[in-house]
């Protein structure tokens, strides 16, 4: 496992198994994802790597015919005790998606409001002051401070992305989830999300599914290589793709399969 | 091939066209300040208007919104965001039942039900059977709309600690809007001319009401009355009285088409 006794446990996976009906999409995976860290899963297309980031704030189980055995520890509480309510557990795990999502009716203001409204902030100075505090932790705000008020959709797609982290931040959660947050981006707007992963994991653990590995050895501190739904290695993320002690993560991140 | 296709498309737009075009012929002259504003006058004598049956559609029509819109748009809510399992295929399956019911069956309906338990035709009774003729359209297209709403967007909701109720009506719902207005419009553009349901239900009536509880003229009743009589002066007021309610659906299909622009203008 990590080698991770400095860094303060704050979410970890164990034993971990998630299905679709039958098919078993992650099989029986433990590992451990230190506080204020980026930890990077990668590996190919249908290893499972977004399933188990669907588990750790309760989404895989949206999908219908989807369950989850096994645990996931947030400070030591299973999230999926029954006493855990999925609605609270995800206030407390921002999530940022493949294709960023504003919400179409939303002004950018709204957008990045969305989840403190939820979350029962109605106070409108805490609510400006949380935005602004988010855009700008996001950094998008130099871009869109003079225009808060018109809709999210005539952002660019980097732009979007990065107003979906600001809606994800903006609740201050405590763990951040990327999936793939840019896949859909092209290398400027790439760039700029990754040095947002460099910064912010001051404030949140983070986790980021990627299938791009340059981008794992750029933005993570641990890595873990995923095959077939199992977890292949975890480690350093220098220790992974210089030496990695299992032959598959090697031939993965030598690019001889995947 | 492209040739017949042409033709067809022609003899479509033609059909509008000449209907339209006869309308104003045969009607325009007729339509005065005296037309919007006067009761028909007995019948043999001539002058006269239509001002009865102009508020009485529009009293009978609003009403079966009022009561048709919550329900339909409610039901194809439900039908987009939880009618997967058996009770959705029920109340899709009835729907679309509904749907194709002939409209003077709708009548018969509210006839049974509403004008013979009560002893008397009223307007209550006429915008009951409107509704039910707009219920299932407004799920229907409801649904279809809510279905458009991408997927993800409900995700980023739910990922953002909304309950689900709260990513329906708060996100899906309203990014659906534009759609469900627009089927609204549709649906009450298209009750808006029928006749038959009123029939057995509204009645008509030769005077000025507005009591709901009482029998009703409209438009397409007033039309049906005096195309068939025997009068000239009937026949002038019941051309004219088409081309004004050919113009109410007209302008309300045009809102329905303005409203969707309106949502792909904005957020282009």
């Amino acid at each position: 496992m990590v080698a991770s006794a400095n860094a303060r446990l704050r979410l970890e996976a164990a034993h971990l198994t998630a299905l679709f009906g039958q098919h078993r999409a992650v099989r029986d995976v433990s590992l451990l994802f230190p506080a204020h860290t980026v930890t990077a899963i990668i590996g190919p297309s249908g290893c499972g790597k977004s399933a188990l980031l669907r588990c750790l704030n309760r989404m895989h189980e949206l999908t219908p015919g989807a369950s989850v055995q096994g645990e996931v520890l947030l400070d030591n509480v299973n999230i999926y005790a029954a006493n855990v309510s999925p609605i609270e557990l995800r206030r407390r795990i921002g999530m940022v998606f493949q294709r960023p999502t504003p919400f179409p009716t939303m002004s950018i203001y709204d957008n990045v409001a969305a989840g403190l409204r939820v979350n029962g902030h109605r106070r409108r100075l805490d609510v400006d002051d949380a935005v602004g505090l988010a855009l700008q932790q996001a950094a998008l705000w130099d871009e869109v401070k003079d225009r808060l008020h018109t809709s999210a959709l005539a952002l660019s797609g980097g732009q979007q992305q990065r107003l979906c982290i600001a809606r994800a931040v903006a609740p201050q959660p405590e763990i951040l989830l990327l999936d793939e947050p840019t896949a859909s981006l092209d290398p400027a707007g790439t760039q700029r999300i990754e040095e947002l992963c460099h910064a912010l994991k001051r404030l949140y653990t983070i986790v980021i599914v990627t299938h791009n590995m340059q981008q794992a050895a750029r933005v993570s501190d641990y890595t873990a290589f995923m095959y077939l739904g199992s977890l292949i290695e975890v480690g350093k993320t220098n220790e992974i793709f210089t030496k990695p002690k299992v032959e598959q993560t090697e031939a993965y991140i030598t690019g001889r399969f995947g | 091939m492209t040739v017949v296709v042409v033709l067809f498309s022609f003899v479509a737009v033609l059909a509008l066209v000449l209907i339209l075009g006869n309308l104003v012929v045969k009607g325009a002259s007729s339509i005065d300040w005296a037309f919007f504003t006067r009761n028909p006058v007995p019948a043999g004598q001539s002058g006269g208007g239509v001002a009865n049956a102009i508020v009485g559609t529009g009293i009978i029509v609003g009403l079966a919104a009022l009561i048709g819109v919550p329900i339909g748009v409610g039901a194809g809510m439900y039908l987009a965001e939880y009618g997967s399992g058996r009770l959705g295929f029920l109340v899709r399956f009835i729907a679309d039942v509904l749907n194709g019911t002939p409209s003077i069956v709708v009548g018969i309906v509210g006839w049974t039900f509403i004008v013979k338990p009560t002893r008397g035709y009223s307007a209550l009774a006429g915008s009951v059977a409107l509704a039910i003729l707009m219920i299932p359209m407004l799920a229907r297209t409801t649904e279809e709309m809510v279905r458009l709403v991408p997927h993800s967007l409900r995700e980023a909701a739910l990922a953002l600690g909304y309950p689900r109720w709260r990513t329906s009506l708060k996100i899906v719902a309203r990014t659906a809007l534009g759609g469900i207005v627009t089927g609204c419009l549709v649906g009450i553009a298209r009750v808006a001319g029928e006749t038959a349901p009123l029939l057995f239900t509204a009645l008509g009536n030769l005077n000025f009401s507005v009591d709901i509880t009482q029998p009703i003229q409209t438009l397409s009743l007033q039309i049906y009355v005096y195309a068939t009589g025997p009068f000239e002066e009937w026949h002038r007021l019941a051309w004219a009285s088409a081309l004004v309610l050919m113009a109410l659906v007209l302008v309300i299909s045009i809102a329905a088409r303005w409203v969707t622009r309106q949502r792909y203008g904005r957020f282009r």
